[in-house]
């Protein structure tokens, strides 16, 4: 019996990528021609100092900011440079946001920021007639994170762990191919952050969700398959994790 | 769904809206109030005015007048005869009159007006303003006496039974008592003293004017008159009581001299007593307290404005009534081709009282402006409220950005914003409104109650009560425009949120 190996193909990718910033007169180099492939169902983490542009290239690859020089690519097509139309639509199908500060909206329930994203996505309409699948859906995922009971609270009634899980279904909800991760353990004490990157580890095998995680701990940074290190905006080391 | 979803949220958790709603409350209520006031005032105004003058009239330029009313009245039948309803002529003169009271000499300047009743009250509103077709009341608004004629009775020169009987009694006292007080007869015509010239008309008109001694020493006058309210009345505050009351110095039944000047050249003064029949309250303070409407032809008599020979009589002025939906500028423009040339003036009614409603209507507009400035500061404070709003949401933008919201999204999020406290504001700011309207008078009593202070005094105003009249277009207007200037001023602050870079937005404190 043979076997076909399938040769996973890249999923996303940046090419000779640089951004600076503006500050008053300067302008701040922060990434100077980065080079970063995932490929599909890989769990990616990118570990470097505070200040060394691992955030800025995950903004870049989430098509949250755009490159001064350099391409980001999807599946081989240069993303970075279609309409602001397409690129949005392209956030809320395709990636998925995780954030060091969870960023919930505080005036919605759980159950409501976890919804966003297929608000976002259907009309008025659309999203009326599908209500209650589109609840159940929600209320499944949160299940799935643990978060079963906590369905109508406001984010201000969690605790730091509650609302990253429910960040992390929410980035779910829109069944997005690519989850970017940016410090998700950093606002954690080391258990509740050793449980979300439990999570984030089960979600990448069982669903083959690509992740690109940011962090700056090299422990963490550890659970991915890989691990890419950026210093003052460049990429300085590939490695495959233990 | 996330633009209503937040927008609805934004609205019940940011109370901080609570301001901007109530300041478009405010704004849309006040001039729906001012509005319907005004409009009140200058629709009984215009009633009131129009009351007593009829749709157009046309007058001589010479206070002499013209001969043969009737000749006129058909010149004018004939240039427009299929829009006129009806028509009266009438004399119109400048006067004094002069009666006693406590003991004094009250003159008053006056316009003498001199009326056929029956064809006056075809032309316009005279009935319905005579006080004895309406009930009597105490200061207290309790019915004492019940209307002395009902409207279908038409007004005339006889003095009810009522007055006459206490006009009987009176003189009877005075003729017993206070002999010496009668410095001149109770009835009788005085001739002017200063005419040293007379001419053979005015000595004929005065000749032919001395009544006889009557056989009853209580008849009244030849003369009667409808008196304007305001001349025989005035008003002063119950120190007891606090209420305003009406001090009453004249009533139907008493006698007032009437001095006027004649209608030959040169004018002579004349003199003339007349007995008062009733009194008017138009409600119109320029008329009741100028107006004494005369007999015409006791007028025309006294002014030598029947010519002895022919008896034919003059004129000052024909009041016409026009029929229904007939515009009376077409009818002044027929009027002026027909009529002799350098005569007479035609004139709408509403011509006639030009500089008085076009001040009503230059007031309201003038108003409404500054009423309407007002909702334009609401509307900043929106503006100023919305910028802060962004600005303390700037990371739920970036976040609904990140999630694949489109800067449109955002934007409609925040115009929704701006339309729903527009709506919100002007709904609630016209039921606020129309409540205040509609228990304006109930306000009124309860802020007098409160301070102490008339808010509205009705002698001033000359209106028992707040008049209002609300037009429904005016209240949508109103309401458009109020959510109108919310939206653009929530249009500044919508541009900048959708505008938010996400990544800046999410890493804002």
């Amino acid at each position: 019996m043979s076997e076909t190996i399938k040769m996973p193909q890249t999923h996303l990718a940046s090419l000779a990528v640089a951004k600076a910033y503006s500050k008053g007169e300067h302008r701040i180099p922060v990434l100077r021609g980065v080079d970063f492939q995932v490929r599909r169902g890989e769990f990616v983490s990118i570990i470097g100092q505070s200040g060394s542009g691992k955030s800025t290239l995950l903004h870049l690859l989430g098509l949250l900011d755009s490159p001064d020089v350099g391409e980001v690519q999807l599946y081989g097509h240069r993303i970075d440079d279609l309409p602001a139309r397409s690129r949005d639509e392209l956030r809320n199908r395709v990636f998925g946001f995780i954030f060091q500060f969870y960023h919930l909206l505080p005036e919605l329930s759980v159950l409501e920021n976890v919804l966003a994203p297929v608000m976002i996505r259907h009309t008025l309409w659309d999203y009326w007639r599908h209500r209650s699948a589109f609840r159940d859906q929600a209320a499944e995922l949160l299940g799935k994170v643990g978060l079963g009971h906590r369905l109508t609270h406001r984010p201000s009634e969690l605790s730091g762990g509650e609302m990253q899980r429910a960040a992390i279904a929410r980035a779910l909800m829109g069944s997005p191919e690519v989850l970017l991760a940016d410090e998700p353990t950093g606002n954690l004490d080391a258990k509740t952050g050793a449980e979300i990157m439990e999570l984030l580890t089960s979600l990448n095998a069982q669903n083959e969700l690509t992740i690109i995680m940011v962090t700056h701990d090299e422990a963490i940074a550890q659970r991915a398959h890989r691990t890419v290190r950026l210093a003052e905006g460049r990429l300085e080391a590939w490695g495959e994790a233990a | 769904m996330y633009k209503l979803l937040l927008c609805t949220r934004y609205l019940r958790t940011r109370f901080i809206a609570l301001a901007s709603i109530i300041s478009v409350m405010l704004g849309v209520a006040t001039m729906i109030v001012v509005n319907s006031v005004m409009a009140g005032f200058s629709t009984e105004m215009r009633f009131r005015l129009h009351g007593l003058l009829s749709d157009v009239l046309v007058e001589t330029f010479s206070l002499d007048g013209e001969w043969d009313p009737n000749r006129h009245m058909q010149l004018i039948q004939e240039a427009a005869g299929e829009d006129i309803a009806a028509m009266s002529p009438t004399v119109e003169v400048f006067g004094l009159i002069s009666f006693k009271y406590g003991g004094n000499w009250i003159t008053q300047n006056v316009s003498i007006v001199g009326i056929d009743p029956v064809s006056k009250s075809k032309v316009g509103a005279l009935s319905e303003h005579l006080e004895n077709y309406k009930p009597l009341k105490d200061d207290n608004g309790v019915e004492v006496r019940g209307p002395l004629y009902t409207g279908n009775e038409p007004p005339g020169w006889d003095l009810h039974p009522t007055y006459m009987e206490e006009r009987r009694d009176r003189i009877s006292r005075a003729r017993v008592f206070e002999p010496e007080e009668e410095e001149e007869p109770a009835t009788g015509l005085t001739a002017a003293e200063g005419a040293t010239e007379t001419d053979d008309a005015v000595r004929d008109f005065v000749a032919g004017n001395t009544e006889e001694e009557p056989q009853d020493p209580a008849a009244p006058h030849r003369a009667r008159v409808y008196i304007g309210y305001q001349l025989v009345s005035v008003p002063y505050v119950d120190k007891e009581t606090g209420k305003t009351r009406q001090l009453t110095m004249a009533q139907p039944g008493d006698d007032i001299k009437i001095s006027t000047v004649t209608a030959g050249r040169p004018p002579q003064p004349c003199h003339f007593y007349a007995t008062i029949v009733d009194t008017f309250k138009s409600g119109m303070s320029e008329y009741d307290s100028h107006l004494v409407f005369c007999n015409i032809e006791e007028l025309q008599r006294m002014r030598g404005m029947i010519d002895p020979e022919s008896g034919e009589k003059a004129f000052t002025r024909i009041q016409i009534r026009l029929k229904e939906g007939v515009d009376p500028d077409r009818v002044v423009e027929r009027l002026k081709a027909a009529l002799p040339a350098g005569k007479f003036h035609v004139s709408t009614w509403e011509k006639k009282q030009g500089p008085l409603l076009a001040a009503v209507e230059v007031e309201s507009m003038i108003l409404n402006v500054l009423l309407f400035l007002i909702i334009a500061v609401a509307g900043f404070g929106i503006l100023a409220i919305f910028y802060m709003i962004v600005v303390e949401k700037t990371r739920d933008i970036g976040i609904l950005k990140s999630l694949g919201a489109s800067s449109r999204g955002v934007m409609t999020i925040f115009l929704s914003y701006g339309v729903s406290l527009g709506v919100v504001g002007a709904g609630v700011g016209v039921v606020v409104g129309l409540l205040f309207v509609r228990y304006i008078n109930e306000i009124e009593r309860t802020l007098t109650w409160v301070t102490g202070r008339k808010v509205f005094d009705e002698t001033i105003y000359y209106f028992p009560s707040i008049p209002t009249k609300i037009h429904p277009l005016m209240v949508f207007w109103v309401a458009v425009g109020a959510v109108t200037i919310a939206v653009l001023a929530s249009v500044l602050p919508a541009r900048r949120a959708a505008g938010l870079h996400p990544v800046r937005a999410l890493r804002s404190e």
